[in-house]
């Protein structure tokens, strides 16, 4: 008898609808708590709002507000200002999952399934039993249309309870939907108020209001009117596409020869490569896609593998930008003060599975954040924040794998979450990003994805250490920059008047106190123009000649204002001077101004010399060795090193002895 | 040497202070100023005076760092303030003095302990004493109750004979910052020994009592760790009327401290050791034996008081067997007492039964 359990199971199976399998799997959506769902029906509403906004080239205006019903149940409005939805498409897109404009399409977006705002309908009619309202209105229509609506959760279909015409007048076009759901208000880490806040950290464009249930407002304003460029659509990028992938698109394609199959229906190949890839897979060009079978398919897989394929335009990302990244930080976290924004790294788009990605950093570092804690990890996906799982996200474990000590913040033990008073920022863009599950909480460890991340951490990491370095070396030196400049004439003023002799001449004192070049600099911003000083202080006991060298913005160097001109500019950024001879003890100063820069995109002057031995210098780095500039090799100037010992102390500090003495 | 023929050196010596920083600064050198470290390690027994002084470790005060730089700067300021005191016959309190420097710009202290440690500085390099440089402490000494006669010289010259237990109120004579020899003279006394006293709850309890008339005592309340003043008038109680000096204090570490200060001098004032200690001081109380013998009230010892104790083991003015016996005691016991304790067996337990216990030990006790 075949009464095999399989049998057995078989009868039982039937089909079940998608709605029906969510309603039963809603920690799957990630409506797993009632703090989560709240923070989930905002998110996936907003992610629509700005997608729809961005497709359609307009500012974002949205309003986000929850009033609270009774212990358990609220009620959410998000009204945006998009291009709306043309009303016959509103029961779909609002009462049917995996009902959506981007699932097929090969583009940066926010949304990617098809799946979020129909859940959330569905959600909240699971819990309150109520239905939602969506209001829409088109551009150029008269009045808006307003549905309540339910979903048959059997069938996957909208069920429309009641359909006007209103005429909303006050909006010429902008979709509102409103829906009922049992959930819980919180404050903190993981909420509404956080989610909508970091929003706006990396959708600088976007104006964003918040009405919480006690009927406060917060708004994030604008910060800056530049839209987000509009990401265009492309084909699969050949790199790391998977096979099953590669036989549904043999399957769906309308080419007759394999060759122009590859050429047409995939990203960055060229009829010379789509030759070149059959010629690797050793199949005919002429080879009817439909008679692939699955070990040719395997091949031409191989072939694909073997052949080096041009990396995915740009323009089907959509970058925040190192400058709109660091604004969007400077706007939204300006009541802590940060001491330093490392210039934000936006790395060049790179392939996993077929879809281009790329990945952007920023780090904060200082101002009012605690120095005994875990570093703020603020994680993005295509501009949306992610506030949950973490632990399991591969941001996460690209932070942890990096050595943090190299770049001045604690870790025991070179991995984990460092500490410090810092927040790192990181973004990953993706025309699709491979979240661990449908509920978009966390990124899954692709190699790739974990790689990039690691190199534009290392990238901010180094220049936070730059800073940290430079600021270090600043409190040192400003001590001894006191003694000199101060503290010593002021002794030898004092001293000379009580014994009724003439001032004596500090230059032998002052050089062996300091027994260094000492460079300073400092930038003020001022009519749009930031005017630079570098003050170079020869406090060594001889004359000195050396060169000195920065990196500019691109562009930036308004050349008529140099008070020195440069002897070399390369690349247009990198800019050194040829200092003329400076006497012991003497001062020179460099001063020129750049045009043309937000006051945010310079703030301190990053100096190295050439030339000089650079322990004799103090406030600039050696040139490093990636400069290639010709016969830089430094000369050494010989050191005073019999000097040194001669003063070398016999005694110990006695102001530094330790001791308190007042304990008795 | 008269007033005058002292401060007049002291200018001396202070002026040629700053005539070193400028040669050195002159010869382009970098300036600086060699003294005793002041460091618990730098103490040494000095076995012809029988005090602790510095030894012979020197530390730098150099201009390199800023902290040595300022306190040169500040040396020469300070010369001009005192010159300035003596030319025109005024003198400061060091809190004055603190202030003052309010107008020296850059060169102002930060702190009065700045300002305090300096002057101790200067006494050291110049072996001058702060009254030569016309700066005085504004806390007045302790009080004293007992038979003695002195004559004191008023602010108007004038000379009192006082006696400290008939012309004074129940607080005592007040001892004045100033005990040297031209300011107070001692004549005699029928006292057999001098108590100093750390807390005002006990020297009140013993006048009370009528402690010094009964035992012929004189009673020194020392006001917590005592003033250079009151540590020299026992000194000079000691020497010149031959009084054998007991100290009573809490049982603490902070209290054992105020003992070494009276008996083997402090290491803060560590160059005036030989005028303000009294090596023979005895200490008798409240000792860590005490707390067992007598089973008195007590309180845990907090973190400060074990660290304090534990420094004292590390003191080598506390290198001795008596005090490594109590100091490990009190650590064992973990509790520390204070004088009053041992008012658990009444008011009057002290005076007839505590102070004649040790003295008797002392053979101090009258018969
Ligand atoms: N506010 C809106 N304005 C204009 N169009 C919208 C708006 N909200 C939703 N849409 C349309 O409805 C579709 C379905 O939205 P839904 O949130 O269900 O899926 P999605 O955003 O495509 O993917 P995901 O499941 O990842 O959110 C969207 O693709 C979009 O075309
Ligand atoms: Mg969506």
């Amino acid at each position: 008898m075949p009464s095999t359990t399989a049998h057995k199971l078989a009868k039982g199976q039937k089909e079940i609808s998608v709605s029906e399998f969510f309603e039963k799997n809603r920690q799957i959506l990630g409506f797993d708590s009632p703090v989560k769902s709240l923070i989930m029906g905002v998110k996936e509403a907003v992610d629509n709002a700005l997608d729809a906004c961005e497709e359609a080239q307009m500012l974002p205006e949205i309003v986000v507000r929850i009033d609270k019903i009774d212990q358990k149940e609220y009620r959410v409005s998000v009204e945006d200002n998009g291009p709306g939805i043309v009303s016959t498409s509103m029961p779909n897109v609002f009462g049917r999952l995996l009902y959506g404009s981007r699932f097929h399409a090969v583009r940066q977006s926010r949304g990617q399934q098809g799946i979020g705002i129909s859940a959330t309908i569905m959600y909240g009619q699971i819990t309150t039993g109520k239905a939602a309202t969506a209001r829409s209105k088109v551009e150029g229509a008269e009045a808006a249309k307003e549905i309540d609506i339910i979903i048959d959760t059997k069938k996957n279909a909208p069920v429309l309870l009641r359909e006007d015409f209103i005429p909303w007048n006050e909006k010429e076009h902008g979709t509102r939907v409103a829906f009922y759901m049992n959930g819980r208000y919180v404050t903190g880490k993981q909420s509404v108020l956080e989610y909508l806040r970091q929003t706006a950290i990396v959708n600088p464009h976007a104006s964003i209001t918040f009405i919480d249930p006690d009927g406060r407002r917060y708004n994030f304003e604008r910060a800056t009117e530049q839209m987000p460029p509009l990401s265009k659509e492309i084909k699969p990028h050949p790199d790391g596409i998977e096979l099953g992938t590669l036989m549904n698109m043999i399957k769906a394609t309308k080419e007759k020869t394999l060759v122009k199959f590859l050429q047409n229906d995939f990203n960055r190949i060229s009829e010379r490569v789509a030759k070149e890839i059959c010629a690797a897979a050793a199949l005919p060009e002429s080879t009817r896609p439909s008679n692939l079978t699955l070990e040719s398919s395997k091949q031409l897989l191989e072939g694909m593998g073997k052949v080096k394929i041009m990396a995915p335009q740009v323009d089907c990302l959509s970058p925040i930008g190192g400058n709109l990244i660091r604004k969007g930080l400077k706007h939204v976290l300006m009541d802590i003060k940060p001491e330093f924004y490392a210039p934000p790294i936006s790395r060049e788009p790179k392939v996993h599975t077929g879809n281009p990605f790329l990945i952007e950093v920023g780090i904060v570092y200082g101002g009012d954040m605690p120095s005994d804690q875990p570093v703020q990890i603020l994680r993005f996906a295509n501009r949306v924040p992610l506030l949950y799982q973490q632990g399991a996200c591969v941001i996460t474990k690209a932070i942890e794998s990096t050595d943090w000590r190299r770049y001045g913040l604690e870790q025991r033990g070179g991995s984990g979450i460092p500490f410090g008073p810092a927040i790192i920022l990181v973004h990953v863009a993706s025309t699709k990003i491979p979240f661990t599950s449908e509920a978009k909480e966390a990124i899954a460890s692709v190699p790739a994805i974990q790689e990039e991340i690691a190199l534009a951490l290392k990238a901010c990491g180094r220049s936070l250490k730059t800073h940290l370095n430079k600021k270090e070396r600043k409190t040192r030196t400003r001590s001894k920059f006191e003694i000199v400049q101060i503290i010593i004439p002021l002794m030898a003023e004092k001293t000379a008047k009580i014994v009724g002799k003439p001032v004596p001449d500090l230059r032998g004192t002052l050089t062996k106190i300091m027994n260094v070049v000492w460079i300073d600099d400092s930038v003020i911003y001022e009519k749009k123009r930031h005017r630079v000083k570098v003050q170079v202080y020869n406090y060594t006991p001889k004359q000195q000649r050396f060169k000195v060298h920065t990196v500019l913005p691109k562009g930036g160097l308004d050349l008529a204002s140099c008070s020195l001109r440069p002897s070399e500019i390369k690349d247009d950024e990198k800019i050194t001077w040829e200092l003329p001879k400076i006497a012991s003890t003497a001062l020179y100063e460099i001063s020129f101004e750049l045009k043309g820069l937000d006051q945010d995109a310079f703030s301190e002057t990053e100096l190295y010399v050439s030339g000089i031995n650079p322990v004799d210098v103090m406030g600039a780095d050696p040139l490093p060795g990636d400069w290639d500039l010709e016969g830089v090799n430094f000369t050494e100037t010989e050191a005073p090193a019999a000097e040194k010992a001669e003063d070398e102390e016999d005694e110990p500090d006695y102001d530094e002895s330790g001791e308190e003495l007042n304990d008795e | 040497m008269t007033n005058n023929e002292r401060n007049t050196e002291a200018i001396k010596r202070l002026y040629s202070i700053s005539e070193s920083i400028y040669e050195q600064l002159d010869k382009g050198q970098i300036p600086k100023m060699v003294l005793p470290l002041r460091t618990k390690a730098n103490i040494k027994f000095d076995a012809r005076t029988n005090v602790w002084k510095y030894g012979s470790l020197r530390g730098a005060r150099s201009a390199k760092k800023v902290k040595g730089a300022m306190m040169l700067l500040r040396t020469s300021y300070m010369l001009e303030l005192i010159q300035e005191m003596i030319e025109t016959n005024k003198s400061s309190t060091l809190r004055e003095a603190y202030y003052i420097s309010e107008g020296w710009g850059k060169a102002k202290f930060h702190s009065q302990d700045e300002s305090n440690l300096l002057t101790e500085d200067l006494e050291i390099v110049t072996q001058c004493l702060r009254e030569d440089f016309k700066l005085r402490p504004e806390e007045n000494g302790a009080s004293i109750i007992g038979d003695i006669n002195i004559v004191e010289t008023d602010r108007k010259g004038r000379k009192k004979a006082v006696n400290c237990r008939d012309d004074v109120g129940d607080s005592g004579y007040g001892i004045p910052y100033n005990v040297e020899k031209e300011k107070i003279e001692i004549k005699n006394t029928s006292a057999r020994f001098v108590v100093a006293v750390e807390t005002g709850g006990m020297f009140d309890r013993l006048v009370e009592n009528g402690f010094d008339e009964d035992q012929n005592a004189i009673l020194v309340h020392l006001k917590g760790q005592p003033a250079r003043s009151t540590r020299r008038f026992i000194r000079r109680l000691n020497d010149e009327l031959r009084l054998p000096v007991i100290v009573f204090t809490d049982g603490d570490p902070w209290s054992f401290r105020i003992y070494a200060s009276v008996a083997y001098g402090a290491i803060k004032t560590a160059h005036l050791s030989e005028y303000l200690a009294t090596p023979t001081a005895e200490f008798i109380g409240i000792t860590a034996s005490d707390i067992e013998n007598y089973d008195l009230p007590t309180d845990k010892l907090t973190d400060m008081d074990t660290r304090a104790l534990n420094a004292e083991l590390k003191d080598p003015r506390f290198n001795t067997a008596f005090w490594k016996g109590e100091i490990d005691l009190m650590l064992k016991l973990g509790r520390k007492s204070e004088q009053q304790a041992l008012a658990k067996y009444g008011l009057n337990f002290v005076t007839d039964t505590y102070l004649p216990d040790k003295l008797n030990e002392l053979g101090l006790l009258k018969k």
